[in-house]
């Protein structure tokens, strides 16, 4: 089959903000247009968002449709659904990308259903391989499997990527790019087809993914009380705290700090990983930090294997040690 | 009357209870050492369904596509009140990507459920995490869509009124049916079976499972007369095969799905060099000299 057309990013926005996930998936794309020669293809849909079409482009974007409309203020997912359809029919790209998201699980698998097209969900890696076909490469089974998975006789070539897996580039503000008004009418039964009442935000606190050092704890570490020498050992280096989802679960940090597959992922450059045992799930949001450092009573726990520093012992005196280590070398 | 209520379930290997023994030495994971349970969010959304008929009255029709031993969820569904359920089973659907899945399921539906006023399903299944089928159901169904729904508060007049999970936050939405939803973890505690019902049902079989139930069921000649007997007790569980449903044979199982799995391979990360350090002062000392010297720690 030949593949021809652009590599299009669905450009996530709420509340007039575009999510990091969107300019990461706009570096990814202009990377993998690049090896196909090809440009790079942009979507925003929202009720006020033409203004951004100018940062989409300094991103990476060759091409950037808007859609625009009082109807589309808020994430809904059928009249999205129509502005999507209309889109891709007009471009006809032959990658779309997707953020992993809420929005992005809603969205992309329906427009995937309609295009009777492949999907392939929580990307860690893609590239272009044989016949210029892109390869979506996810972990598979908690994360010690590596499935590439193809698309090979259907376009547009889906996937979906979690924030933070691929890597933001630098804007460009001198690039150019052309920007297209597309005009999306929905039929009254669409457009009320979903009626939202009342919305609740909490503005994020937590940004497990900007530290460049975490401290993380897990189930060894026992108790809400244990939890806080975690705690205390990131407040004196500066670090974010991170979890398990185990000790999300025991409610001994917030549900925003779980790292690993279901969690966020982080690669800071330190990871200190306290009564963590290293179960894949959390290794998959974790083992790409540049340091680890271990603390683990139990000497086989499957951390070390991924470990820069293993010290095998309790954590109750080891995170004071480390503690006052740190103060002696200030 | 009453609501036509649609719950899509999947029998899962418990990939979140990898214990030690189902680990192999290379690090890969013996899949048939894994125990299949219910997907857990899939029990949240059979909860929802029950929940919404005990308080808004209707029927739940509980569905599920796999192999003859993913009868046991259609079982369990049924200990905690379905009132009906369909095993989707042939090996025509082997090898099905979501797509194919949702492809098949869709035409289930509408063959058995015809008037679904809503399709619940869970948010996602453990063995693959893709939250897929739910919304590809919805378009294959030209259903409204809701994932990520978190409680139901309200139906009547063609609607339903639920509050769903968006980023960082909360949103309620009065979606007209027909809707499909998808349910997370934290919508409810899913009621254990009832003890009467599973005493009642626990020898309800589709007829895949006959040949190993004959076995130990030494009273029935042959398994005309274990069927017979079944459906006279309504303990018969039906399968629904290709032929069964309105379906294009090309777009089933493994090829009707666009996507192929190219390859496979095991990674097993480890680390080339690990220093080990004493748990003690100059053990701490070392590891916070190194960082720093590395800029690492400033």
């Amino acid at each position: 089959m030949i593949r021809k057309g652009s590599v299009m990013v669905f450009v996530e926005q709420e509340d007039g903000a575009i999510k990091d996930v969107s300019f990461e998936l706009l570096t990814k794309a202009s990377e993998l247009a690049h090896t196909l020669k090809e440009k790079v293809s942009a979507f925003v849909i929202g009720r006020d968002v033409s203004g951004m079409a100018d940062d989409i482009i300094a991103h990476g974007a060759d091409v950037v449709y808007v859609v625009e409309g009082d109807e589309f203020e808020h994430y809904r997912t059928l009249p999205y659904f129509h502005a999507v359809k209309k889109i891709i029919r007009e471009e006809n790209p032959q990658i779309a990308l997707f953020g992993a998201t809420i929005i992005g699980r809603d969205l992309a698998p329906h427009a995937a259903s309609y295009f009777y097209t492949g999907l392939t969900a929580d990307c860690t890696e893609l590239r272009i391989g044989e016949d210029n076909m892109l390869y979506q490469i996810r972990p598979a089974f908690g994360g010690n499997i590596r499935a590439t998975i193809v698309n090979p006789d259907y376009v547009p070539q889906m996937a979906t990527v979690r924030e933070g897996v691929m890597k933001r580039g630098e804007p460009d503000q001198s690039r150019k790019g052309e920007v297209k008004k597309i005009d999306v009418k929905l039929d009254d039964n669409i457009a009320h087809i979903t009626e939202i009442i009342s919305r609740e935000r909490k503005p994020r606190t937590i940004n497990l993914k900007a530290s460049e050092v975490i401290v993380a704890g897990g189930m060894g570490v026992g108790s809400a009380e244990g939890f806080a020498l975690v705690k205390e050992l990131a407040s004196v280096l500066g670090a974010q705290v991170g979890a398990t989802r185990a000790a999300v679960d025991a409610g001994w940090a917030e549900h925003e700090r779980q790292i690993g597959q279901t969690g966020t992922t982080v690669r800071p450059k330190l990871y200190i990983a306290v009564g963590i045992s290293g179960a894949i799930q959390h290794r998959a949001g974790m083992e790409e930090s540049f340091k680890i450092v271990a603390v683990n009573t139990d000497p086989e726990a499957p951390i070390f294997d991924i470990a820069d520093y293993k010290i095998v012992g309790d954590y109750k005196t080891v995170l004071p040690e480390i503690i006052e280590a740190y103060r002696k070398l200030q | 009357m009453g609501y036509k209520i649609v719950v899509l379930v999947k029998q899962v290997p418990d990939t979140h209870n990898i214990s030690g023994d189902v680990m192999k030495e290379d690090g890969t994971i013996n899949r048939s050492a894994l125990p299949a349970i219910f997907n857990p969010e899939d029990l949240n959304a059979l909860e929802m369904a029950l929940d919404m008929k005990d308080r808004f009255g209707g029927r739940v029709t509980v569905i599920t596509m796999g192999p003859p031993s993913a009868a046991e969820v259609l079982r369990q569904s049924v200990y905690r009140g379905a009132d009906e359920v369909f095993l989707v089973s042939d090996i025509k659907f082997a090898g099905s990507d979501t797509w194919a899945t949702a492809y098949t399921l869709a035409a289930v539906i509408k063959k058995t459920v015809p008037d679904a006023d809503v399709v619940f399903a869970g948010r996602q299944a453990i063995d693959g995490d893709t939250a897929q089928v739910g919304p590809q159901v919805a378009e294959k169904l030209g259903f409204n869509q809701v994932t990520y729904v978190e409680s139901l508060m309200d139906a009547g007049d063609g609607t339903v009124t639920v509050s769903k999970q968006i980023e960082g936050g909360i949103e309620t939405v009065k979606a007209v049916t027909p809707l499909l939803m998808t349910v997370v973890e934290s919508a409810n505690v899913p009621r254990p079976p009832e003890v009467r019902r599973m005493m009642g049902y626990r020898r309800s079989m589709s007829r895949l499972e006959f040949k190993s139930a004959m076995k130990h069921m030494l009273r029935f000649e042959d398994e005309a007369q274990l069927e017979a007997w079944l459906a006279e007790n309504s303990l018969l569980i039906p399968v629904v095969t290709a032929s069964d449903i309105d379906v294009d044979l090309r777009k089933l199982g493994l090829f009707g799905s666009p996507t192929k799995v190219k390859n496979i391979e095991n990674v097993v990360l480890k680390k080339e060099e690990t220093v080990e350090l004493e748990a003690n002062a100059s053990g701490a000392l070392k590891l916070v000299s190194d960082l720093k010297k590395a800029k690492i720690l400033g």
